[in-house]
């Protein structure tokens, strides 16, 4: 299963890499890793996707909750979230498909934020999935170049990730 | 009053009560070298390489219970530590580690002696830090300690720059410590606890198995009451020899690959298994997928993540091993709850069947020195009362299996590592806690000459120890399974042109001894242990092919035990040939 673990760290330097080194050396995967500041500086707040069955799940959120940096988390995927992971890509857009690829920015939502001859770039936001979906619509042919943010999420509800 | 970097780190040794420290000097830690010189409060063993000084500070914790602390300079001094730190980290050993670094303006610029010290050891320290400024100095340390002794235990690396160690800084130890990303367990759930007593009340099979956790915690005296209470057989694992006492009659021997066929047959026929301080490591479990196959498994650890993570437990239980035995044995007496004794008397006929087939016996002889033997002898004439240290290899199983521990912190080996090398600087450390106590350590010729310098370190500062060496002139845990498991070809197992050990010992102004009749053995310990003030290396001379039983080879379940003599390698399986 997929799941999206929000971690509050210290913002200490090395931080990172203990939550990185942890996932090498005990051959957990990550799919996509977000880190940024918060609204406290001392804290800083990482997103990431892993996937694995029940058990491999609460080792990884056990093991994390053993680093001495990690101050908090949770893992959104348990409740109800919402999730978001920014796109740019840069599509081929000539001739007759022109106008197809514009509609299709359209369809899910993007902006065009650069236009060159042979080219549209475009952003798109969404879970994950929307954007793969997009990737697909499009067709390998037609992609110069894709850079994605990584997941990033929040919990619904009134309440916060606090410390 | 200001004081300077150096200056700090002795004083906050000092206020930790830390009574030695092992360490080796270089560039980078020459300002706490002066601050150490003008001091004698804080005592400074100079080993002869650094795996030895954090080997040391470990065998000192081990012994003591108290943090061990190391001092090594940057670069080649940590790179040479790491070995030791790792050892620490396997077995959760309380440990802060000191290391120089290149000055903060010089770090990440491949400085002379510079390494990335907090990359490196991070994967094998609880956790580290590197102070980059001398304000943070102090209680960077006293986070240091607090970490390595709190919670479950570890080694914890402190990376001092030098410029950090030359400024100067108002001294103020914190007396306390919070920290809001660190915060164990120590008191159980008190409705597992409840649940779990219930359960073993209700075993009609039940199987204690305990490990080094009961040890580190201190929880010995709680397991030994509540241990008594149930009347259950109990079983410790390598880690956690003397935890409870070896020579009782509910003590079923050592589990794992080798230990008793009692203890490994009952692990796998109870109904209710209560594992205690222990981490299902797979030298215990042999293959998961039939590890206890009847067993309700309750488990106590410290650690939230050493549970459920091999095997899966119904009944977990996160806090520290004595407070939630304390709460078991408070809620069997007020309730009143007893085990099944009929099923229980049932429960050890069949223990003492499997007890009578005396899986530790071996065959004697007049003409060449058992290494069984040996260690019999040494539990003879220390009255088992001797601290014990090992290095790695056969001569490591012998000793847990033949030497009865009585006490914890009696028993010191590398366990989860299974550092060769480890044993003699580990002995030195347990030697200088315990000056009084009488400290012998199990050795091959081949881990032996991984850490012999030190030696030269145990003549300098009077660590009398008698080491006992178990010379089978083989790599004999190699040789073992070249024997059992690629046909008997002995690649890079033998060991020529070894050392005459009598003449090394004596160049290094200790006493040589060489022992190769087994009716000499007797006589070489008692004259050994004589010289109370001498360290002395006893060679012994033994049967050079002689095989650790009985033995679960890898891939094999707990009741597919090999016996000596009985069952050549016959059920061996080709998936445990890819397992270590
Ligand atoms: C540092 C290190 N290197 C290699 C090993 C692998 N190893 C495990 S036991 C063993 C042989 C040990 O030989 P010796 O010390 O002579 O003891 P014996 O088994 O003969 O009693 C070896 C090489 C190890 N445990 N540690």
């Amino acid at each position: 299963m997929r799941h999206i673990i929000s971690i509050l760290l210290e913002n200490e330097s090395g931080a990172l890499s203990r939550v990185a080194g942890l996932f090498s050396a005990r051959g957990y995967n990550i799919e996509s890793l977000t880190v940024a500041p918060t609204e406290d500086a001392s804290l800083s707040r990482l997103t990431l996707v892993t996937r694995g069955n029940d058990q491999i799940i609460e080792q990884i959120v056990k093991q994390l909750n053993k680093l001495v940096d990690v101050v908090k988390l949770v893992d959104l995927t348990e409740g109800p979230h919402i999730e978001r992971e920014l796109m740019m890509a840069k599509i081929r857009a000539s001739g007759e498909s022109r106008a197809e690829m514009y509609r299709l920015v359209e369809i899910f939502r993007g902006h065009v934020l650069d236009v060159t001859e042979g080219t549209y770039t475009v952003e798109l936001t969404g879970p994950g999935d929307k954007l793969d979906a997009f990737i697909a619509t499009v067709g390998d042919e037609s992609i110069v170049e894709v850079v994605r943010s990584g997941v990033t999420g929040i919990a619904r509800g009134p309440k916060g990730l606090h410390v | 009053m200001e004081l300077t970097g150096a200056e700090i780190v002795v004083r906050c040794l000092k206020e930790e009560g830390v009574e030695v420290l092992f360490g080796y000097p270089g560039g980078a830690v020459l300002h706490i070298y002066d601050a150490l010189h003008v001091q004698d409060e804080v005592k400074h063993v100079l080993v002869r390489h650094e795996q030895a000084a954090a080997h040391a500070a470990d065998g000192y914790a081990r012994a003591s219970g108290k943090p061990g602390v190391c001092l090594v300079t940057s670069g080649p001094g940590l790179t040479n530590a790491v070995t030791g730190i790792a050892t620490a980290y396997m077995d959760s050993i309380p440990m802060v580690i000191l290391s120089g670094q290149v000055p903060t303006k010089l770090i990440g610029n491949d400085a002379f002696q510079e390494c990335d010290s907090v990359g490196i050891t991070r994967p094998c320290v609880k956790h580290n830090f590197l102070v980059r400024d001398v304000r943070d100095l102090a209680e960077t340390i006293k986070k240091a300690f607090y970490i390595a002794t709190t919670g479950r235990p570890g080694p914890v690396l402190v990376d001092l720059p030098k410029d950090v160690t030359g400024a100067r800084a108002e001294f103020d130890y914190p007396k306390k410590i919070k920290m809001r990303s660190y915060n164990p367990t120590v008191k159980g759930h008190s409705g597992q606890i409840r649940k779990a007593t219930e359960l073993l009340a209700q075993a009609k099979r039940a199987m204690i198995y305990t490990g080094g956790g009961v040890v580190l915690s201190d929880g010995s005296k709680e397991l030994i009451e509540l241990t008594r209470m149930l009347g259950f057989p109990i079983t410790n694992t390598l880690m956690g020899l003397g935890a409870y006492p070896a020579t009782d009659r509910q003590f079923v021997g050592m589990l794992g690959m080798h230990g008793t066929y009692e203890s490994n047959m009952a692990m796998h026929h109870c109904d209710v298994l209560f594992a205690v301080g222990a981490r299902f490591d797979d030298r215990v479990t042999g293959n998961l997928e039939k590890f206890c196959p009847t067993a309700r498994i309750i488990h106590i650890d410290i650690d939230p993540s050493s549970i459920s993570k091999n095997v899966a437990v119904e009944i977990p239980i996160v806090g520290s091993v004595p407070n939630v035995l304390r709460q078991m044995i408070t809620i069997l007496k007020e309730e009143g709850l007893e085990p099944d004794r009929e099923a229980l008397a049932r429960w050890w006929q069949q223990i003492d069947e499997w007890r009578a087939i005396k899986s530790l016996g071996y065959r004697n002889s007049d003409t060449i020195i058992k290494p069984q033997y040996v260690i019999e002898q040494l539990y003879h004439v220390t009255d088992g009362q001797a601290i014990v240290t090992s290095d790695v290899g056969q001569h490591q199983m012998w000793a847990a299996q033949y030497y009865l521990f009585d006490r914890p912190r009696q028993w010191i080996n590398s366990g989860g590592l299974g550092t060769m090398g480890f044993g003699l600087p580990a002995a030195m450390g347990a030697k200088l806690a315990f000056p009084d106590v009488d400290v012998a350590c199990v050795t091959g010729e081949g881990s032996i000459q991984m850490m012999l310098q030190e030696l030269s370190t145990m003549k300098q500062y009077h660590t009398p120890v008698k080491i006992v060496n178990l010379n089978n002139q083989y790599l004999g845990m190699v040789r073992q399974w070249q024997e059992f498991f690629y046909e008997k070809r002995y690649s890079m197992s033998y060991m020529e042109a070894l050392p005459d050990f009598v003449k090394l010992a004596e160049a290094y102004g200790h006493v040589g001894m060489k022992i190769e009749r087994p009716a000499d053995v007797e006589g070489a310990l008692r004259e050994a242990f004589a010289m109370k003030d001498r360290t002395v290396f006893l060679d012994f001379m033994t049967d050079p092919e002689e095989n650790v039983f009985p033995m679960i080879p890898s891939g094999g379940g707990q009741n597919e035990m090999l016996l000596a003599g009985r069952d050549a390698m016959k059920n061996r399986h080709e998936e445990g040939m890819i397992l270590v």
